[in-house]
């Protein structure tokens, strides 16, 4: 497989076993050498098949970069006090051609420092908008992930009344509101939610016409992949559509879900189906383990084997390919965030994808 | 995964699913809810029953019940049944008069309200003019005399509540024509009696509230005689010849009037005070009751003295000599007495005195000696003691069956022979196909075993689990305490009795195998009994077990109650159910899940703080198990815990004051939306800002493992399925949790022929953790077909096919937010559907049951009968967990209602729709118990030709065809109970 590795303005091309990668660490050393910066502490990204420029810092990226590059495996790399974290991300690579050029020529870029965050595989998304195409730009459908019992959702709900356009003109409705967030809770260090936002779904199902109580069992009911719609109390932060100025999400050419009315389309991706799918079993044995799907005709202990597997690779912090949102770790960022909000649908079709 | 969450839109399982599920509110068991009126119909011998929330109920033979239900929920202050009719007038606290008839339909009787009225007054007339105080429906049946508070008596003809203004007999009128003499007291009130004359339907008699009384000519408008008494008239009695009147007064005198033409009586011929010389309570009403042995029957209610026994509710009988009075647990709401039908007839001869107390119906019997008590075919008070739990099982095989019967007799001997004297209407119910118990545990130590088959929930064998215990009050001193030549003669009367000696002694689960006769109940205070049928009364000594559920966790304090003292040594039991075996729970914290293997002689209890695994063949602890959570603070110290209470309490009350003031505001109609919710808050003081703003949320929060009380047991299931491999089945214990773990135990129970030798073994095979962590609620195998493992012995009894061991089994666990069906003996999740997720609903209630096809005689299918949170009451199907259809049932905010439902094993159920009564539902096509009955009156053909007189053809006896015929259903407002809730009609 071959290599084209950029560093500054040099290139070095040079191939790898594609079968055989080997670690990162020995990657990182290859590098340096064929560079011949053999001391220089520097952060290695790539292009991968959508453009976007991912970082290599460890094995498990590493080997998805050798194992998608096609034909070749493009490699930037930047000195780690000169790097541009803000080039990382989705997208980056093609929708804007100027981050390439930060990256080829840094010296350009120098322009204000830089707030030195740490890496996107140090992150597990926490939050995340979805489905801007397909929503009124007055609502927003907001994704929180929550694992563990780290930190809480963090949220109170109420009752509340709202006014709607009906077919008889304004009529007031009784509505569910975002009443409090707690201090260092999930929806509060998300920026996404606010007090006196009005919840119209949760997880695609809507609460019109359903008791304050039974939206807190649904929402409980689906803490551990919470999707909600809300149409914000302050709408100033709305995403704006068609604004070719903003490489914003917004944009979709996805076909298939402009015909189709929202409320069929609950925005609930494959893998939520299985999302609290992984009950724990202990065997008399006393080993816990994850129960799997069932999968039938298979022996017990090679099942076992996957199992374990699965459940190593999510301790590690393993992003899956297509959940690829930051989190957004200093506050106030909200407009920001928004704009650099992959949209998931977008990325899985392949090739449908605009260039502005 | 949501394909099956869909409604299929399968024609075929459509048609399928409309013969086998069908939902229909069909009965109400057990006593009114609020009594506020009682009628009787000699005639039609038919009782009638008003309630405060204007409900009236007919009941007659056993099995003939009507109910019926006015558009306004006004109390029911009166109710009178024409003579001779299929009629009846009610009068609603609102003053208004309402007709309802029986009529024939379809072959079986309906009632219905024909007419409405409210009596009017000419304009400028105060209210009180027209407030009507006695109603007199005149045996002609086409005049209804109305007294008021005005002391003018009105009269409207009926069926159309005409009023005849003419006809009216003002309280002027009266005055003019009395004699000189009698006309300087102020004695016109309002009317307090009118009464028609027992032989001349012209005379009519009008007793005015100041103690007069007039008999009033009514064609010649004159009257005819005049009485006056000096004290303020209560009511009045017009002896059956018609020539004595009894008038009963508000200073407990009672005074006979001769009805005589040769002179005014100024005096009355007898007065008295039964119960002086001190002063003394109104007498409210009188009867004067002749005999054909000649000696009359006083029966009159109150006039007990008032300093002593005022606060008592008395009815006193007096006759030959012999004077009782009946000493009732609760008010009285008024009484008749059954007496010779016939008009004609020349002495009453009263059989039977029938009162209606605020909680309970009591008949006493007073053609026997002693006038006992007679036992109610129906209307039994359920609530004699609060009810705690209940339990329902169906089929119950008839040697049981006869068994209990028997041992309840033993403890009804107290009651008269006499048959149920109430008997009018026909009951075309079919026998009931099975027989069914329910069983209600109470908050007095007692379990109650009602005869759950028909419409009438009878009351067949009451258990008692006091005698175990030593409690401070020995029940029995009480009784004798009462001594035999006490004034006044009280008699207690009724089996209300919400008094509790103690609340640890609440049964809170019960557990009936009806194939062994084994019987397990559990109690507040952490106490297990197993009991044993025995058809003699036996002295025997209780096993008396502790079984620790905290083990080995450390440094706790039990802050709860303190268990219960068990008697030493042999106790008496009488014959019926015998407690063998106790074990009493360390802590004594409330059981909250029971499970009874017959077969394998085990039985199984959890707490909020474990659960354990009793053998009672052996009578040894199994094993016990610790399910608490180190954290979980609040379940250790038990419920009486004062911190928490104190904290919880002024929570609430804060809460309380919140929710007062948003809805306050709310109600307040000026101002924007958006001003009611934050703009006037704002000008508010600030202190009360926060608190005033602070609306009713709720918090977000993923449930945690820290939670209090995870380790609640909530269900527990045995087993004999595939737990460790699929090569060998074995007896299995299962025990699900508020935090959403499943523990399952492999047992080894010796063969039959060893079981008193070796020891049961149990091991812990598996820990399941269900990562929603909601409450587990129903744990089930389902064998290799798919279907429910049978109960224990149920196979050994030829009654259920044996399960299929074959093919894998399946585990079904039914939390309060999910179902989920895993494979066994590997658990891995096959299927699931997230009720929760969806709906925002919570699972509350969940029991397998069968339904079968109202067409194919042999089809049927297993399913589960879902009550939830909100009152729904789905059937979700096995093993595919589709949900099949979705009633509305049950209020969402009626909390007790939704707590006390039980499913039957054929999808009926039943829940308390207040203290005192059970709702029957049945969600079946093929099992449905409902009343269907025929109220017939030959003089209604005499009176009314187009009426009643329809063709008496032999009815159906289909039960599911043309009950509710006649689009009547479309009437607006006409609740009939046959009629609601039918989704069949197409």
């Amino acid at each position: 497989m071959e290599v084209k590795s950029k560093f500054g303005a040099e290139f070095r091309r040079f191939s790898l076993e594609r079968s055989k990668p080997g670690k990162f660490e020995e990657f990182y050393g290859l590098l340096q050498h064929v560079h011949k910066i053999p001391n220089v502490d520097v952060l290695v990204g790539y292009a991968d098949i959508h453009g976007d420029l991912l970082p290599i810092n460890n094995d498990d990226n590493y080997h998805k970069a050798v194992s998608t590059a096609n034909p070749l495996l493009r490699i930037f790399i930047q000195k780690k006090e000169e790097a541009d974290y803000s080039a990382f991300g989705t997208d980056t690579l093609i929708k804007k051609k100027n981050v390439l050029t930060n990256v080829l020529r840094p010296d350009n870029h120098r322009k204000k420092p830089h707030i030195v965050i740490s890496m996107p595989q140090d992150f597990r998304p926490v939050s995340s908008i979805i489905d801007v195409d397909i929503l009124p730009e007055t609502h927003r459908r907001v994704r929180l992930y929550k694992y563990g019992t780290e930190k809480p959702l963090g949220f109170y709900i109420r009752d509340g009344s709202s006014v709607r356009v009906t077919p008889h003109g304004l009529e007031k409705v009784p509505g569910i509101f975002i009443s409090r967030l707690v201090p260092g809770g999930l929806a509060q260090s998300t920026g996404l939610l606010a007090v006196n936002d009005e919840v119209l779904e949760v997880n695609g199902i809507e609460v019109s016409g359903k008791s304050l109580d039974q939206v807190t069992d649904m929402m409980i009911a689906n803490s551990r992949n919470l999707i909600i719609t809300v149409r914000p109390a302050n709408q100033r932060n709305n995403v704006v559509r068609n604004s070719r100025t903003s490489g914003s999400s917004g944009q979709s050419t996805d076909n298939s879900l402009l015909g189709s009315p929202q409320h069929i389309e609950p925005s609930c991706e494959p893998e939520d189906e299985d999302s609290d799918e992984d009950d724990i079993i202990i065997e008399d044995n006393g080993v816990p383990q994850q129960i799997p799907k069932a999968v039938p005709n298979t022996e017990s202990l090679e099942s076992l084997t996957q199992i374990e597997l699965s459940f190593e690779s999510g301790q590690n912090g393993f992003i899956p390919s297509n959940e690829v949102s930051l989190a957004p770790i200093a506050s106030g960022s909200n407009t920001e965030f928004e704009t650099h909000a992959p949209d998931q649908k977008l990325l899985e079709e392949d090739g449908t994808i605009i260039t502005l | 995964m949501r394909r099956f969450l869909r409604p299929g839109h399968d024609p075929v399982r459509e048609r399928l699913k409309r013969d086998l599920f069908q939902f229909n509110k069909t009965v109400e068991h057990g006593f009114p809810h609020q009594p506020s009126a009682l009628g009787y119909s000699p005639s039609l011998r038919i009782l009638a029953i008003g309630t405060r929330s204007g409900a009236i109920k007919l009941y007659g033979a056993p099995g003939v019940e009507f109910m019926g239900l006015h558009r306004e929920n006004n109390a029911v202050t009166q109710i009178h049944l024409l003579p001779g009719q299929c009629q009846l007038v009610t009068l609603l606290d609102d003053n208004s008069l309402h007709l309802w008839s029986l009529k024939v339909k379809g072959g079986a009787s309906e009632l219905q309200e024909d007419e409405s009225f409210t009596l009017r007054g000419p304009p400028g007339a105060a209210p009180s003019a027209t407030q009507i105080t006695v109603v007199l429906p005149h045996s002609l049946c086409e005049l209804l005399y109305l007294g008021t508070e005005s002391g003018n008596v009105f009269v409207v003809q009926l069926p159309a509540f005409r009023a005849l203004e003419d006809r009216t007999i003002s309280s002027d009128a009266v005055l003019q024509r009395l004699p000189e003499e009698a006309r300087h007291r102020r004695v016109f009130e309002m009317v307090e009696a009118l009464q028609e004359h027992p032989r001349d339907p012209n005379q009519i008699l009008i007793g005015y509230s100041r103690g007069l009384v007039v008999i009033w000519d009514l064609q010649g408008s004159r009257v005819l005689y005049h009485f006056l008494s000096s004290q303020q008239l209560e009511n009045i009695w017009w002896q059956r010849d018609g020539r004595l009147l009894v008038s009963c007064h508000s200073d407990g005198s009672y005074c006979q009037w001769p009805v005589s033409s040769d002179a005014q009586q100024p005096e009355p011929l007898r007065s008295l005070v039964p119960y002086g010389p001190f002063p003394c309570k109104a007498i409210t009403k009188i009867l004067w009751l002749t005999t054909r042995q000649g000696l009359p029957f006083t029966i009159f209610q109150g006039g007990m003295p008032r300093a002593s026994y005022g606060d008592r509710h008395c009815i006193s009988v007096i006759h030959d000599g012999q004077q009782t009075a009946f000493d009732f647990t609760s008010r009285v709401i008024d009484f008749t007495v059954l007496t010779e039908a016939d008009p004609a007839a020349a002495f009453d001869d009263p059989y039977a005195l029938v009162v209606l107390a605020e909680e309970e119906l009591v008949v006493i019997d007073l053609q026997t000696a002693g006038w006992p008590p007679v036992q109610l075919p129906y209307l039994a008070s359920l609530h004699c003691s609060a009810i705690t739990c209940s339990h329902h099982v169906s089929n119950i095989p008839l040697k049981l069956w006869e068994r209990i019967i028997a041992a309840g007799s033993q403890q009804n001997a107290h009651f008269s022979t006499m048959e149920w004297p109430i008997d009018g209407g026909t009951s075309l119910t079919p026998a009931p196909p099975q027989r069914d118990l329910l069983l209600t545990g109470h908050e007095d130590g007692t379990v109650r075993f009602w005869d759950a088959s028909g419409v009438c929930l009878r009351l067949l064998y009451k258990l008692s689990t006091v005698r175990v215990f030593l409690t401070d009050t020995d029940p029995n001193e009480n009784l004798s305490a009462q001594g035999e030549d006490e004034w006044p003669p009280l008699r207690k009367v009724g089996s209300f009795d919400p008094y509790s000696d103690d609340p640890r002694l609440g049964i809170q689960k019960i557990f009936l195998c009806k194939y062994s006769g084994y019987l397990a109940v559990a109690g507040t205070a952490g106490q297990v009994l197993v009991l044993e049928l025995n058809d003699e009364a036996a002295e025997q000594a209780v096993e008396q077990v502790e079984a620790d559920l905290l083990q080995d966790q450390e440094g706790y304090r039990w802050k709860g109650h303190e268990r219960l003292a068990a008697r030493s040594g042999p106790v008496r039991f009488e014959p019926g159910f015998q407690p063998f075996v106790l074990v009493q729970c360390q802590p004594p914290a409330v059981v909250t899940s029971l499970a009874l293997h017959s077969e394998w002689r085990l039985v199984a209890f959890g707490t909020s703080h474990g659960f354990g695994l009793f053998d009672h063949q052996q009578r040894r602890q199994v094993f016990v198990k610790c399910t608490l959570h180190p954290s979980d603070q609040l379940a250790l110290e038990g419920p009486l815990s004062r911190v928490k209470s104190l904290k919880k309490s002024l929570r609430q009350s804060f809460r309380r004051m919140r929710r007062s003031r948003v809805s306050s505001r709310k109600r307040r109609p000026a101002g924007t939306p958006g001003e009611v919710q934050e703009g006037s808050a704002k000008t508010e003081r600030p202190g009360l800002q926060n608190m005033e703003l602070a609306p009713v949320q709720r918090k977000i929060e993923a449930r945690s493992a820290e939670d209090s009380f995870t380790g609640f047991v909530r269900t527990l299931y045995f087993a004999d399925t595939y737990l460790r491999d699929s090569s060998r089945h074995c007896p299995s214990l299962w025990a699900g949790t508020n935090g959403g773990t499943i523990y399952a135990f492999s047992l080894r129970v010796p063969p039959a022929e060893r079981r008193m030798d070796e020891p049961v073994r149990a091991e812990q095979a598996k820990e399941i953790q269900l990562m929603h962590r909601a409450p587990v609620v129903g744990i089930l195998v389902l064998d290799g077909h798919s279907v429910p493992l049978p109960e224990p012995l149920e196979v050994a009894h030829d009654l259920s096919k044996s399960p299929d061991m074959q093919g894998s089994h399946q585990l079904l666990v039914v939390s309060e937010e999910q179902f989920k069906v895993f494979t066994l003996p590997k658990v891995s999740a096959k299927l699931k559907l997230k009720l929760t997720a969806l709906e925002g609903s919570r699972v509350r209630r969940v029991s397998v049951a069968h339904f079968g096809s109202r067409r194919a005689e042999d089809y049927g299918e297993h399913h589960l009968a879902v009550l939830t949170n909100l009152g729904d009451i789905q059937v979700v199907s096995l093993p595919l967990l589709k949900p099949q259809v979705r009633y509305s049932c049950i209020r969402r905010e009626d909390v007790s209602g939704i707590a006390s439902c039980v499913f039957t094993k054929y999808g009926q159920g039943f829940y308390l729709i207040s203290p005192s009564e059970f709702e029957r539902f049945s969600l079946s096509t093929k099992w449905l118990v409902e009343p269907r009955c025929l109220v017939d009156s030959a003089e209604t053909k005499n009176h009314r030709p187009g009426n009643g007189a329809g063709p008496k053809k032999v009815p159906s006896r289909a039960r599911n065809s043309g009950t509710q015929s006649d689009g009547e259903e479309k009437q607006p407002g006409l609740v009939m109970e046959r009629a609601l809730l039918s989704d069949e009609t197409e």
